[in-house]
């Protein structure tokens, strides 16, 4: 699709009147007047400029994943090449630790169902090859054993925060699922 | 339909997202779907030390259902418009109701 802009004329199909407009046609109703371009509003307009460049996904279960992205449909399935998932480790969670880790594990193909995806991102390609700013990389068993301790450590605490809040009759909008 | 239609108007505005996940990205409002899912473009995220998963990403596209605030400029909006606008859909949504 072309990209469109909102102070686009609507397509000429649309416009009707003016001087040499079409005779109204018989038996099919006029269409609608619109000032947007509709197909610029759809949940498919969004996920077409994003077709083959590298994303990075945020999936409800927390896992990051970077690939490109080739193929989608209007539920958002989405299909990655060349994946790697990548895992990050905030600065603190081991004792002299003063800056974040992360690694990278290389997982090839993923067909993503939509409904776990919490949110895509562009990657600038120029900004690519740089660590996260305040993160290192790391060691693919160092980061993945301390990512483990994060998670049972955040897991404990958000157990403990939705017992609390249950006692006052609070239901926690995650329903117990970790989002990071 | 009304919020969809309200954030259309909203176009080219910058907005600030917050997730569920607490997540806040701050970005231009490029596009909005009937799911309310969204598109920011040229995006900052607060507290970028804790994720940092999103340093190198341009743009990004929010799954309407994990969003928990939209963050508005004020300037942006026609507040007596909007409330007018809810009541009359909540007057014909009722009318529908019965």
């Amino acid at each position: 699709m072309e990209n469109l802009t909102i102070s686009d004329p609507p397509p000429p199909s649309l416009q009707h009147g003016g001087p040499g407009g079409m005779p109204p046609t018989l038996g099919r109703p006029p269409p609608p007047p619109q000032q947007l371009p509709a197909q610029m509003f759809t949940t498919a307009a969004q996920l077409l400029d994003l077709t083959d460049k590298k994303l990075m996904v945020a999936l409800r279960d927390g896992r990051k994943l970077l690939g490109i992205l080739r193929s989608w449909d209007q539920f958002a399935n989405l299909v990655l090449q060349s994946t790697k998932e990548r895992i990050f480790v905030p600065p603190g969670t081991a004792p002299n630790q003063p800056r974040g880790l992360y690694a990278d594990i290389d997982r090839g193909l993923f067909l993503v169902r939509g409904e776990n995806v919490l949110l895509l991102g562009e990657i600038d390609l120029d900004k690519d090859d740089d660590p996260p700013p305040g993160y290192d990389l790391a060691d693919v068993e160092l980061v993945q054993s301390l990512a483990k301790q994060k998670k049972q450590q955040d897991k404990a605490r958000e157990k403990k925060k939705v017992k609390m809040l249950a006692t006052e009759g609070f239901e926690g909008e995650n329903l117990g699922e970790i989002l990071l | 339909m009304l919020f969809f239609s309200f954030f259309k108007t909203l176009i080219d505005h910058e907005v600030t997202v917050e997730l569920k996940n607490d997540i806040q990205i701050r970005g231009v409002l490029k596009s909005v779907d009937q799911y309310l899912n969204i598109k920011l473009d040229n995006i900052q995220v607060l507290e970028e030390l804790k994720y940092p998963h999103l340093s190198a990403v341009k743009n990004v596209f929010i799954r309407g259902s994990v969003v928990r605030y939209v963050h508005l400029p004020a300037s942006a909006v026609d507040i007596p418009l909007l409330e007018d606008a809810t009541r009359r859909e909540a007057a014909s949504q009722a009318g529908k109701g019965k």
